[in-house]
Protein backbone atom coordinates (compact mmCIF):
# COMPACT_ATOMS: atom_id res chain seq x y z
CA UNK A 1 0.00 0.00 0.00
CA UNK A 2 1.66 3.20 -1.18
CA UNK A 3 2.12 5.97 1.35
CA UNK A 4 2.62 8.51 -1.41
CA UNK A 5 0.03 11.25 -1.61
CA UNK A 6 -1.93 11.68 -4.81
CA UNK A 7 -0.50 14.44 -6.97
CA UNK A 8 -2.73 16.52 -9.22
CA UNK A 9 -0.92 18.01 -12.19
CA UNK A 10 -2.81 20.90 -13.80
CA UNK A 11 -1.57 21.75 -17.28
CA UNK A 12 -2.96 25.18 -18.18
CA UNK A 13 -2.99 27.22 -21.31
CA UNK A 14 -4.49 28.14 -24.63
CA UNK A 15 -3.91 25.76 -27.54
CA UNK A 16 -4.27 28.54 -30.10
CA UNK A 17 -1.85 31.15 -28.80
CA UNK A 18 1.51 29.56 -29.65
CA UNK A 19 3.66 29.31 -26.49
CA UNK A 20 0.61 29.72 -24.27
CA UNK A 21 -0.02 26.02 -25.00
CA UNK A 22 3.12 24.83 -23.20
CA UNK A 23 1.29 23.97 -19.93
CA UNK A 24 -1.12 21.76 -21.90
CA UNK A 25 1.78 20.10 -23.76
CA UNK A 26 3.63 19.30 -20.53
CA UNK A 27 0.42 17.96 -18.98
CA UNK A 28 -0.18 15.63 -21.92
CA UNK A 29 3.41 14.29 -21.80
CA UNK A 30 3.02 13.53 -18.09
CA UNK A 31 -0.35 11.90 -18.69
CA UNK A 32 1.22 9.66 -21.33
CA UNK A 33 3.77 8.44 -18.75
CA UNK A 34 0.90 7.01 -16.70
CA UNK A 35 2.64 7.69 -13.39
CA UNK A 36 1.49 6.10 -10.13
CA UNK A 37 -0.45 8.39 -7.81
CA UNK A 38 -0.60 11.15 -10.40
CA UNK A 39 -3.72 12.61 -12.01
CA UNK A 40 -3.39 15.05 -14.87
CA UNK A 41 -6.02 17.64 -15.75
CA UNK A 42 -6.15 20.41 -18.31
CA UNK A 43 -7.59 23.87 -18.03
CA UNK A 44 -7.57 27.38 -19.36
CA UNK A 45 -6.49 28.84 -16.03
CA UNK A 46 -9.78 30.64 -15.39
CA UNK A 47 -9.87 31.23 -11.66
CA UNK A 48 -13.12 29.76 -10.37
CA UNK A 49 -12.56 26.54 -12.31
CA UNK A 50 -9.03 26.32 -10.91
CA UNK A 51 -10.23 26.48 -7.32
CA UNK A 52 -12.78 23.78 -8.08
CA UNK A 53 -10.20 21.65 -9.87
CA UNK A 54 -7.88 21.45 -6.88
CA UNK A 55 -10.56 21.14 -4.20
CA UNK A 56 -9.71 18.23 -1.91
CA UNK A 57 -6.28 17.64 -3.45
CA UNK A 58 -3.33 17.45 -1.10
CA UNK A 59 -0.55 18.17 -3.58
CA UNK A 60 -0.99 20.19 -6.75
CA UNK A 61 1.52 21.08 -9.47
CA UNK A 62 0.47 23.76 -11.96
CA UNK A 63 2.30 24.17 -15.25
CA UNK A 64 1.66 27.31 -17.28
CA UNK A 65 3.34 29.73 -19.64
CA UNK A 66 4.49 33.06 -18.23
CA UNK A 67 5.63 36.36 -19.60
CA UNK A 68 8.09 38.04 -17.24
CA UNK A 69 10.89 39.27 -19.43
CA UNK A 70 13.32 36.38 -18.95
CA UNK A 71 14.72 34.38 -21.89
CA UNK A 72 12.10 32.23 -23.66
CA UNK A 73 12.32 28.68 -22.34
CA UNK A 74 13.44 29.75 -18.84
CA UNK A 75 11.85 27.57 -16.18
CA UNK A 76 10.63 29.25 -12.98
CA UNK A 77 9.42 27.34 -9.94
CA UNK A 78 7.33 28.73 -7.08
CA UNK A 79 6.26 27.11 -3.85
CA UNK A 80 2.93 28.87 -3.98
CA UNK A 81 1.48 27.44 -0.78
CA UNK A 82 3.98 29.48 1.21
CA UNK A 83 5.14 32.26 -1.11
CA UNK A 84 3.30 34.89 -3.11
CA UNK A 85 3.88 34.73 -6.84
CA UNK A 86 5.36 38.06 -7.92
CA UNK A 87 2.78 39.82 -10.07
CA UNK A 88 5.19 40.33 -12.96
CA UNK A 89 5.18 36.60 -13.60
CA UNK A 90 1.63 36.34 -14.80
CA UNK A 91 0.03 38.29 -17.54
CA UNK A 92 -3.08 40.07 -16.32
CA UNK A 93 -6.01 39.89 -18.67
CA UNK A 94 -8.84 42.40 -18.74
CA UNK A 95 -11.21 39.66 -19.88
CA UNK A 96 -10.90 36.95 -17.25
CA UNK A 97 -9.33 36.28 -13.88
CA UNK A 98 -6.07 34.36 -14.32
CA UNK A 99 -3.80 31.99 -12.46
CA UNK A 100 -2.04 34.47 -10.16
CA UNK A 101 -5.39 36.03 -9.16
CA UNK A 102 -6.88 32.59 -8.55
CA UNK A 103 -4.00 31.63 -6.27
CA UNK A 104 -4.14 34.88 -4.30
CA UNK A 105 -7.94 34.74 -4.02
CA UNK A 106 -7.69 31.15 -2.80
CA UNK A 107 -5.01 32.25 -0.31
CA UNK A 108 -7.39 34.93 1.04
CA UNK A 109 -10.13 32.36 1.36
CA UNK A 110 -7.83 29.72 2.95
CA UNK A 111 -8.58 27.46 0.03
CA UNK A 112 -5.05 26.74 -1.19
CA UNK A 113 -4.08 23.08 -1.33
CA UNK A 114 -1.57 22.15 1.40
CA UNK A 115 1.15 21.77 -1.23
CA UNK A 116 1.08 23.88 -4.36
CA UNK A 117 3.99 24.12 -6.76
CA UNK A 118 3.82 26.30 -9.84
CA UNK A 119 6.09 25.83 -12.85
CA UNK A 120 6.13 28.89 -15.11
CA UNK A 121 7.79 28.48 -18.48
CA UNK A 122 8.79 31.74 -20.13
CA UNK A 123 7.05 32.04 -23.49
CA UNK A 124 8.46 33.88 -26.48
CA UNK A 125 5.47 34.07 -28.81
CA UNK A 126 1.85 34.53 -27.75
CA UNK A 127 0.36 35.35 -31.15
CA UNK A 128 -2.60 33.52 -32.57
CA UNK A 129 -1.33 30.23 -33.92
CA UNK A 130 -0.58 26.62 -33.07
CA UNK A 131 2.87 25.37 -32.14
CA UNK A 132 5.57 26.10 -29.59
CA UNK A 133 8.62 28.18 -30.42
CA UNK A 134 11.83 26.10 -30.40
CA UNK A 135 13.23 27.40 -27.05
CA UNK A 136 9.94 26.66 -25.31
CA UNK A 137 9.61 23.26 -26.94
CA UNK A 138 13.11 22.42 -25.63
CA UNK A 139 12.01 23.25 -22.07
CA UNK A 140 9.13 20.77 -22.13
CA UNK A 141 11.13 17.59 -21.40
CA UNK A 142 13.07 19.31 -18.62
CA UNK A 143 9.85 20.38 -16.91
CA UNK A 144 8.42 16.89 -17.26
CA UNK A 145 11.57 15.51 -15.57
CA UNK A 146 11.31 18.03 -12.73
CA UNK A 147 7.60 17.41 -12.18
CA UNK A 148 8.30 13.67 -11.92
CA UNK A 149 10.93 14.37 -9.27
CA UNK A 150 8.50 16.51 -7.22
CA UNK A 151 6.77 13.32 -6.11
CA UNK A 152 9.91 12.41 -4.09
CA UNK A 153 9.98 15.73 -2.22
CA UNK A 154 6.35 15.92 -1.23
CA UNK A 155 5.88 14.59 2.35
CA UNK A 156 4.41 11.07 2.37
CA UNK B 1 -9.86 74.79 -6.71
CA UNK B 2 -10.61 76.41 -10.02
CA UNK B 3 -9.67 73.67 -12.41
CA UNK B 4 -8.70 70.03 -12.27
CA UNK B 5 -8.74 66.85 -14.28
CA UNK B 6 -9.98 63.49 -13.12
CA UNK B 7 -8.12 60.88 -15.11
CA UNK B 8 -8.04 57.10 -14.98
CA UNK B 9 -5.78 55.61 -17.62
CA UNK B 10 -6.86 52.04 -17.14
CA UNK B 11 -10.26 51.29 -15.66
CA UNK B 12 -10.05 48.48 -13.13
CA UNK B 13 -12.70 45.89 -12.37
CA UNK B 14 -14.42 46.25 -15.72
CA UNK B 15 -14.25 43.74 -18.54
CA UNK B 16 -12.11 45.06 -21.38
CA UNK B 17 -9.93 48.11 -21.83
CA UNK B 18 -11.10 51.65 -21.27
CA UNK B 19 -10.15 54.93 -19.65
CA UNK B 20 -11.92 58.05 -18.46
CA UNK B 21 -11.15 61.75 -18.40
CA UNK B 22 -13.19 64.52 -16.79
CA UNK B 23 -12.03 68.13 -17.16
CA UNK B 24 -13.13 70.87 -14.80
CA UNK B 25 -12.51 74.61 -15.23
CA UNK B 26 -13.73 77.42 -12.98
CA UNK B 27 -15.67 74.86 -10.96
CA UNK B 28 -17.60 73.70 -14.03
CA UNK B 29 -17.25 70.40 -15.85
CA UNK B 30 -16.13 71.18 -19.38
CA UNK B 31 -15.41 67.78 -20.88
CA UNK B 32 -16.09 64.11 -20.21
CA UNK B 33 -14.70 61.24 -22.22
CA UNK B 34 -15.14 57.50 -21.72
CA UNK B 35 -12.26 56.38 -23.90
CA UNK B 36 -12.55 52.83 -25.07
CA UNK B 37 -9.30 51.67 -26.63
CA UNK B 38 -10.04 47.95 -26.68
CA UNK B 39 -9.11 47.06 -30.26
CA UNK B 40 -12.01 46.71 -32.73
CA UNK B 41 -12.95 43.14 -33.44
CA UNK B 42 -14.68 43.19 -36.84
CA UNK B 43 -17.36 40.56 -36.18
CA UNK B 44 -19.91 42.35 -38.35
CA UNK B 45 -17.45 42.00 -41.22
CA UNK B 46 -16.43 38.38 -41.00
CA UNK B 47 -20.00 37.19 -40.48
CA UNK B 48 -20.57 38.05 -44.12
CA UNK B 49 -20.65 34.97 -46.38
CA UNK B 50 -21.13 32.62 -43.42
CA UNK B 51 -24.20 30.38 -43.24
CA UNK B 52 -27.10 31.46 -40.95
CA UNK B 53 -26.53 28.42 -38.74
CA UNK B 54 -23.00 29.57 -37.93
CA UNK B 55 -24.08 32.91 -36.50
CA UNK B 56 -24.83 31.63 -32.96
CA UNK B 57 -21.45 29.93 -32.67
CA UNK B 58 -19.48 32.80 -34.19
CA UNK B 59 -21.19 35.62 -32.28
CA UNK B 60 -20.89 33.69 -29.01
CA UNK B 61 -17.16 34.44 -29.25
CA UNK B 62 -17.85 38.13 -28.82
CA UNK B 63 -18.23 37.47 -25.11
CA UNK B 64 -17.02 34.87 -22.61
CA UNK B 65 -19.38 36.05 -19.86
CA UNK B 66 -22.55 36.47 -21.92
CA UNK B 67 -22.27 34.06 -24.86
CA UNK B 68 -25.90 32.92 -24.50
CA UNK B 69 -27.10 36.47 -25.08
CA UNK B 70 -25.34 36.53 -28.46
CA UNK B 71 -26.53 33.06 -29.34
CA UNK B 72 -30.13 33.91 -28.45
CA UNK B 73 -30.20 37.28 -30.22
CA UNK B 74 -28.71 35.78 -33.38
CA UNK B 75 -31.04 32.77 -33.25
CA UNK B 76 -34.12 34.94 -32.80
CA UNK B 77 -33.00 37.17 -35.67
CA UNK B 78 -32.60 34.18 -38.01
CA UNK B 79 -35.95 32.73 -36.94
CA UNK B 80 -37.53 36.12 -37.52
CA UNK B 81 -36.02 36.17 -41.01
CA UNK B 82 -37.25 32.68 -41.94
CA UNK B 83 -40.65 32.86 -40.22
CA UNK B 84 -39.79 30.11 -37.70
CA UNK B 85 -41.67 29.93 -34.39
CA UNK B 86 -40.21 28.07 -31.41
CA UNK B 87 -42.70 27.53 -28.59
CA UNK B 88 -43.55 25.31 -25.67
CA UNK B 89 -40.77 23.47 -23.87
CA UNK B 90 -38.07 24.50 -26.34
CA UNK B 91 -38.92 28.12 -25.63
CA UNK B 92 -38.84 27.35 -21.91
CA UNK B 93 -35.42 25.69 -22.19
CA UNK B 94 -34.07 28.82 -23.88
CA UNK B 95 -35.35 30.89 -21.00
CA UNK B 96 -33.79 28.42 -18.59
CA UNK B 97 -30.29 28.56 -20.06
CA UNK B 98 -30.51 32.35 -20.15
CA UNK B 99 -31.41 32.32 -16.41
CA UNK B 100 -28.15 30.45 -15.88
CA UNK B 101 -26.27 33.21 -17.64
CA UNK B 102 -27.97 35.96 -15.64
CA UNK B 103 -27.08 34.17 -12.41
CA UNK B 104 -23.39 33.70 -13.24
CA UNK B 105 -22.88 37.09 -14.83
CA UNK B 106 -24.69 39.04 -12.11
CA UNK B 107 -22.94 37.11 -9.31
CA UNK B 108 -19.55 37.77 -10.89
CA UNK B 109 -20.23 41.49 -11.17
CA UNK B 110 -21.86 41.99 -7.78
CA UNK B 111 -19.26 40.13 -5.74
CA UNK B 112 -15.99 40.46 -7.60
CA UNK B 113 -16.26 43.70 -9.54
CA UNK B 114 -18.72 46.04 -7.81
CA UNK B 115 -19.02 45.24 -4.09
CA UNK B 116 -15.36 46.11 -3.34
CA UNK B 117 -16.20 49.73 -4.29
CA UNK B 118 -18.87 50.06 -1.63
CA UNK B 119 -16.79 48.43 1.10
CA UNK B 120 -13.60 50.34 0.38
CA UNK B 121 -11.50 47.48 -1.00
CA UNK B 122 -9.13 47.70 -3.95
CA UNK B 123 -10.33 44.36 -5.24
CA UNK B 124 -12.12 41.18 -4.30
CA UNK B 125 -8.91 39.50 -3.17
CA UNK B 126 -8.49 42.11 -0.42
CA UNK B 127 -12.21 41.88 0.34
CA UNK B 128 -11.92 38.10 0.64
CA UNK B 129 -9.39 38.43 3.47
CA UNK B 130 -11.95 40.15 5.69
CA UNK B 131 -15.13 38.63 4.26
CA UNK B 132 -14.13 35.13 3.28
CA UNK B 133 -17.58 33.54 3.67
CA UNK B 134 -19.29 36.27 1.72
CA UNK B 135 -16.89 36.00 -1.24
CA UNK B 136 -17.25 32.23 -1.17
CA UNK B 137 -21.01 32.63 -1.35
CA UNK B 138 -20.59 34.79 -4.45
CA UNK B 139 -18.28 32.29 -6.13
CA UNK B 140 -20.66 29.42 -5.36
CA UNK B 141 -23.60 31.43 -6.70
CA UNK B 142 -21.68 32.03 -9.93
CA UNK B 143 -20.93 28.33 -10.05
CA UNK B 144 -24.63 27.37 -9.94
CA UNK B 145 -25.26 29.61 -12.94
CA UNK B 146 -22.35 27.97 -14.76
CA UNK B 147 -23.65 24.48 -13.90
CA UNK B 148 -27.04 25.30 -15.40
CA UNK B 149 -25.39 26.61 -18.56
CA UNK B 150 -23.12 23.56 -18.82
CA UNK B 151 -26.01 21.14 -18.35
CA UNK B 152 -28.16 22.72 -21.06
CA UNK B 153 -25.47 24.15 -23.27
CA UNK B 154 -22.80 21.48 -23.22
CA UNK B 155 -20.21 23.83 -21.73
CA UNK B 156 -20.29 27.15 -19.93
CA UNK B 157 -18.05 29.22 -22.17
CA UNK B 158 -19.43 29.36 -25.73
CA UNK B 159 -22.13 26.68 -25.30
CA UNK B 160 -22.44 24.24 -28.16
CA UNK B 161 -25.95 22.87 -27.78
CA UNK B 162 -28.09 25.74 -29.06
CA UNK B 163 -29.07 26.30 -32.68
CA UNK B 164 -31.55 28.05 -34.95
CA UNK B 165 -34.80 26.13 -34.40
CA UNK B 166 -33.96 24.80 -30.93
CA UNK B 167 -31.25 22.56 -29.55
CA UNK B 168 -29.09 19.65 -30.62
CA UNK B 169 -30.04 17.64 -27.55
CA UNK B 170 -32.66 18.21 -24.86
CA UNK B 171 -32.35 17.09 -21.23
CA UNK B 172 -34.52 14.47 -19.54
CA UNK B 173 -36.33 15.35 -16.32
CA UNK B 174 -33.75 13.20 -14.55
CA UNK B 175 -30.92 15.29 -16.04
CA UNK B 176 -32.43 18.44 -14.55
CA UNK B 177 -33.23 17.00 -11.13
CA UNK B 178 -29.81 17.55 -9.49
CA UNK B 179 -30.10 21.26 -10.25
CA UNK B 180 -33.19 21.71 -8.09
CA UNK B 181 -31.38 21.66 -4.75
CA UNK B 182 -28.53 23.71 -6.18
CA UNK B 183 -30.96 26.38 -7.41
CA UNK B 184 -32.81 26.41 -4.09
CA UNK B 185 -29.50 27.06 -2.35
CA UNK B 186 -28.71 29.72 -4.98
CA UNK B 187 -32.07 31.40 -4.43
CA UNK B 188 -31.35 31.67 -0.71
CA UNK B 189 -27.86 32.96 -1.46
CA UNK B 190 -29.36 35.51 -3.84
CA UNK B 191 -31.79 36.67 -1.14
CA UNK B 192 -28.82 37.08 1.20
CA UNK B 193 -27.12 39.06 -1.54
CA UNK B 194 -30.07 41.47 -1.73
CA UNK B 195 -29.95 41.95 2.04
CA UNK B 196 -26.17 42.41 1.99
CA UNK B 197 -26.10 44.96 -0.85
CA UNK B 198 -29.07 46.91 0.50
CA UNK B 199 -26.93 47.91 3.47
CA UNK B 200 -24.14 49.48 1.39
CA UNK B 201 -23.46 53.22 1.55
CA UNK B 202 -25.00 54.87 -1.54
CA UNK B 203 -24.20 58.40 -2.69
CA UNK B 204 -27.18 60.70 -3.18
CA UNK B 205 -27.47 60.64 -6.95
CA UNK B 206 -30.73 60.45 -8.86
CA UNK B 207 -31.12 60.99 -12.58
CA UNK B 208 -33.95 61.34 -15.03
CA UNK B 209 -33.06 58.52 -17.40
CA UNK B 210 -34.83 57.23 -20.44
CA UNK B 211 -34.88 53.52 -19.62
CA UNK B 212 -35.16 51.12 -22.56
CA UNK B 213 -35.98 47.44 -22.16
CA UNK B 214 -38.14 44.66 -23.53
CA UNK B 215 -41.65 44.27 -22.19
CA UNK B 216 -43.69 41.10 -22.54
CA UNK B 217 -47.40 40.55 -21.95
CA UNK B 218 -46.74 38.08 -19.11
CA UNK B 219 -43.13 37.53 -18.18
CA UNK B 220 -40.14 39.46 -16.90
CA UNK B 221 -38.37 39.98 -20.23
CA UNK B 222 -35.54 37.76 -21.35
CA UNK B 223 -35.90 36.58 -24.96
CA UNK B 224 -39.06 38.24 -26.22
CA UNK B 225 -41.12 41.39 -26.00
CA UNK B 226 -41.67 44.82 -27.45
CA UNK B 227 -39.06 47.53 -26.99
CA UNK B 228 -40.39 50.13 -24.58
CA UNK B 229 -39.18 53.10 -22.58
CA UNK B 230 -40.46 55.21 -19.70
CA UNK B 231 -40.80 58.13 -22.14
CA UNK B 232 -43.21 56.77 -24.70
CA UNK B 233 -41.22 54.30 -26.81
CA UNK B 234 -43.22 51.20 -27.74
CA UNK B 235 -42.00 49.40 -30.86
CA UNK B 236 -41.34 45.94 -32.25
CA UNK B 237 -37.71 44.80 -32.48
CA UNK B 238 -38.00 45.04 -36.27
CA UNK B 239 -38.34 48.81 -35.97
CA UNK B 240 -35.15 49.27 -33.93
CA UNK B 241 -33.19 51.07 -36.62
CA UNK B 242 -36.00 53.55 -37.23
CA UNK B 243 -35.55 54.85 -33.71
CA UNK B 244 -31.95 54.17 -32.69
CA UNK B 245 -28.80 55.33 -34.39
CA UNK B 246 -25.11 54.64 -33.86
CA UNK B 247 -22.41 57.23 -34.28
CA UNK B 248 -18.65 57.16 -34.43
CA UNK B 249 -16.79 59.17 -31.81
CA UNK B 250 -13.09 59.88 -32.29
CA UNK B 251 -12.01 58.83 -28.80
CA UNK B 252 -13.79 55.52 -28.56
CA UNK B 253 -13.45 52.28 -30.51
CA UNK B 254 -17.05 51.53 -29.60
CA UNK B 255 -19.89 53.25 -31.46
CA UNK B 256 -22.19 55.45 -29.38
CA UNK B 257 -25.90 54.67 -29.53
CA UNK B 258 -28.66 57.26 -29.32
CA UNK B 259 -32.41 57.52 -29.58
CA UNK B 260 -33.09 59.65 -32.64
CA UNK B 261 -34.04 63.16 -31.64
CA UNK B 262 -33.60 62.37 -27.94
CA UNK B 263 -30.04 61.30 -27.20
CA UNK B 264 -28.78 59.15 -24.34
CA UNK B 265 -30.70 56.20 -22.90
CA UNK B 266 -30.03 53.44 -20.40
CA UNK B 267 -30.33 49.68 -20.76
CA UNK B 268 -29.74 46.83 -18.31
CA UNK B 269 -31.09 45.67 -14.96
CA UNK B 270 -32.18 49.17 -13.85
CA UNK B 271 -34.11 49.65 -17.10
CA UNK B 272 -35.71 46.21 -16.95
CA UNK B 273 -36.64 46.71 -13.28
CA UNK B 274 -38.19 50.14 -13.81
CA UNK B 275 -40.22 48.98 -16.80
CA UNK B 276 -41.19 45.52 -15.60
CA UNK B 277 -41.38 45.48 -11.79
CA UNK B 278 -44.89 44.05 -11.97
CA UNK B 279 -43.57 41.04 -13.90
CA UNK B 280 -41.07 39.96 -11.24
CA UNK B 281 -41.96 36.91 -9.13
CA UNK B 282 -43.54 37.81 -5.78
CA UNK B 283 -40.44 36.59 -3.95
CA UNK B 284 -38.25 38.95 -5.97
CA UNK B 285 -40.69 41.85 -5.45
CA UNK B 286 -40.75 41.22 -1.73
CA UNK B 287 -36.95 41.09 -1.58
CA UNK B 288 -36.84 44.44 -3.40
CA UNK B 289 -39.29 46.02 -0.96
CA UNK B 290 -37.40 44.72 2.06
CA UNK B 291 -34.24 46.19 0.57
CA UNK B 292 -35.92 49.59 0.55
CA UNK B 293 -36.57 49.74 -3.19
CA UNK B 294 -39.83 50.98 -4.66
CA UNK B 295 -41.20 49.86 -7.99
CA UNK B 296 -38.84 52.37 -9.60
CA UNK B 297 -35.20 53.18 -8.87
CA UNK B 298 -33.24 56.00 -10.45
CA UNK B 299 -29.99 55.89 -8.47
CA UNK B 300 -27.48 54.05 -10.67
CA UNK B 301 -25.34 53.11 -7.65
CA UNK B 302 -28.27 51.02 -6.44
CA UNK B 303 -28.04 48.93 -9.61
CA UNK B 304 -26.11 46.46 -7.42
CA UNK B 305 -29.27 45.82 -5.40
CA UNK B 306 -31.35 45.53 -8.56
CA UNK B 307 -28.85 43.05 -10.03
CA UNK B 308 -29.23 41.01 -6.84
CA UNK B 309 -33.04 41.11 -7.11
CA UNK B 310 -32.77 39.89 -10.71
CA UNK B 311 -30.57 37.04 -9.50
CA UNK B 312 -33.33 36.02 -7.06
CA UNK B 313 -35.79 36.16 -9.97
CA UNK B 314 -33.55 34.09 -12.24
CA UNK B 315 -33.28 31.35 -9.59
CA UNK B 316 -37.04 31.46 -9.00
CA UNK B 317 -37.79 31.31 -12.71
CA UNK B 318 -35.30 28.49 -13.31
CA UNK B 319 -36.96 26.43 -10.56
CA UNK B 320 -40.40 27.09 -12.04
CA UNK B 321 -39.30 26.01 -15.51
CA UNK B 322 -37.64 22.83 -14.22
CA UNK B 323 -40.72 22.03 -12.15
CA UNK B 324 -43.01 22.32 -15.20
CA UNK B 325 -40.62 20.65 -17.66
CA UNK B 326 -41.78 17.88 -19.96
CA UNK B 327 -39.37 16.49 -22.56
CA UNK B 328 -40.30 17.93 -25.97
CA UNK B 329 -40.94 15.51 -28.84
CA UNK B 330 -38.09 16.88 -30.89
CA UNK B 331 -35.08 18.99 -29.93
CA UNK B 332 -35.51 21.26 -32.95
CA UNK B 333 -38.17 22.59 -35.34
CA UNK B 334 -37.75 22.67 -39.11
CA UNK B 335 -35.92 25.67 -40.60
CA UNK B 336 -36.14 26.71 -44.25
CA UNK B 337 -33.83 29.55 -45.26
CA UNK B 338 -35.06 32.25 -47.66
CA UNK B 339 -33.88 35.61 -48.90
CA UNK B 340 -34.86 37.95 -46.07
CA UNK B 341 -33.87 40.31 -43.30
CA UNK B 342 -34.33 39.29 -39.67
CA UNK B 343 -34.17 41.18 -36.37
CA UNK B 344 -33.62 39.79 -32.88
CA UNK B 345 -33.49 41.60 -29.56
CA UNK B 346 -32.97 39.82 -26.23
CA UNK B 347 -32.04 40.94 -22.72
CA UNK B 348 -28.37 40.19 -22.07
CA UNK B 349 -27.40 40.52 -18.40
CA UNK B 350 -26.23 44.06 -19.22
CA UNK B 351 -29.22 45.08 -21.29
CA UNK B 352 -30.79 44.76 -24.74
CA UNK B 353 -28.67 43.15 -27.42
CA UNK B 354 -29.91 43.75 -30.96
CA UNK B 355 -28.93 41.70 -34.03
CA UNK B 356 -30.00 42.20 -37.62
CA UNK B 357 -29.03 40.00 -40.57
CA UNK B 358 -29.71 40.21 -44.28
CA UNK B 359 -29.63 36.79 -45.94
CA UNK B 360 -29.78 35.35 -49.45
CA UNK B 361 -32.03 32.47 -50.56
CA UNK B 362 -29.51 29.88 -49.33
CA UNK B 363 -29.34 31.49 -45.89
CA UNK B 364 -25.90 32.99 -46.46
CA UNK B 365 -25.32 36.16 -44.44
CA UNK B 366 -24.89 39.19 -46.69
CA UNK B 367 -24.83 41.79 -43.97
CA UNK B 368 -24.80 41.83 -40.16
CA UNK B 369 -25.44 44.45 -37.52
CA UNK B 370 -24.92 43.91 -33.80
CA UNK B 371 -25.63 46.49 -31.09
CA UNK B 372 -24.52 45.37 -27.62
CA UNK B 373 -25.78 46.91 -24.38
CA UNK B 374 -22.48 48.50 -23.41
CA UNK B 375 -22.31 50.58 -26.61
CA UNK B 376 -25.82 51.74 -25.83
CA UNK B 377 -24.91 52.86 -22.33
CA UNK B 378 -21.83 54.89 -23.19
CA UNK B 379 -23.62 58.22 -23.43
CA UNK B 380 -25.44 57.57 -20.15
CA UNK B 381 -22.13 56.76 -18.50
CA UNK B 382 -20.65 60.04 -19.73
CA UNK B 383 -23.73 61.98 -18.62
CA UNK B 384 -23.53 60.38 -15.18
CA UNK B 385 -19.84 61.32 -14.92
CA UNK B 386 -20.71 64.88 -15.89
CA UNK B 387 -23.47 65.16 -13.29
CA UNK B 388 -21.54 63.30 -10.59
CA UNK B 389 -18.41 65.41 -10.82
CA UNK B 390 -20.50 68.60 -11.00
CA UNK B 391 -22.27 67.62 -7.81
CA UNK B 392 -19.28 66.30 -5.88
CA UNK B 393 -16.57 68.65 -7.04
CA UNK B 394 -15.43 69.39 -3.50
CA UNK B 395 -14.46 65.78 -2.75
CA UNK B 396 -10.74 65.08 -2.31
CA UNK B 397 -9.16 64.14 -5.65
CA UNK B 398 -8.48 60.51 -4.77
CA UNK B 399 -12.01 59.87 -3.56
CA UNK B 400 -13.53 61.68 -6.54
CA UNK B 401 -11.45 59.58 -8.95
CA UNK B 402 -12.40 56.34 -7.22
CA UNK B 403 -16.09 57.23 -7.32
CA UNK B 404 -15.88 58.19 -10.99
CA UNK B 405 -14.61 54.69 -11.70
CA UNK B 406 -17.51 53.44 -9.60
CA UNK B 407 -19.91 55.44 -11.78
CA UNK B 408 -18.61 53.44 -14.76
CA UNK B 409 -18.81 50.16 -12.86
CA UNK B 410 -22.48 50.84 -12.02
CA UNK B 411 -23.16 49.81 -15.61
CA UNK B 412 -21.26 46.50 -15.46
CA UNK B 413 -19.68 47.38 -18.78
CA UNK B 414 -18.49 44.66 -21.12
CA UNK B 415 -16.09 46.63 -23.22
CA UNK B 416 -15.00 43.81 -25.53
CA UNK B 417 -18.61 43.36 -26.58
CA UNK B 418 -18.82 47.04 -27.39
CA UNK B 419 -15.94 46.95 -29.89
CA UNK B 420 -17.32 44.20 -32.08
CA UNK B 421 -18.04 46.28 -35.15
CA UNK B 422 -16.31 47.33 -38.32
CA UNK B 423 -16.36 50.81 -39.70
CA UNK B 424 -14.34 51.24 -42.84
CA UNK B 425 -13.61 54.60 -44.39
CA UNK B 426 -11.69 54.62 -47.64
CA UNK B 427 -10.21 58.01 -48.41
Amino acid sequence: MSSQPEILVLGLGNEYRCDDAVGLVVGRRIKALDLLNTIVSEGSGESVNLMEAWRGADAVIIVDAISSGSEPGTIHRFVADSQRIPSKFFHYSSHAFGVAEAIELARSLNQLPPHLIVYGIEGGKFDAGVGLSSEVARAVEEVVKRVRKEGCFLPG
Amino acid sequence: MKSKTVKVDYLARVEGEGALTVKVRDNKVTDVKLRIFEPPRFFEAFLRSRLYSEAPDITARICGICPIAYQMSSIHAMENAFGVKVDGQLRALRRLIYCGEWIESHALHIYLLHAPDFLGYQDAIQMAKDHSEIVQRGLQLKKVGNELMTLLGGREIHPINVRVGGFYKVPSKKDLAPLIDRLKWARDAALETVRWTSGFPFPEFESDYEFVALRHTEEYPINEGRLVSNKGLDIAANEYENYFVEEDVPYSNALHSMLKGRGAYLVGPLARYNLNFDRLSSLAQQAAHEAGLGATCTNPFKSIIVRSVETVYACDEALRIINEYEVPEKPVVGVQPRASTGHGCTEAPRGILYHRYRLDDRGIILEAKIVPPTSQNQKSIENDLWRFVSKYLSLPQEQLTWQCEQVVRNYDPCISCATHFLKLQIR
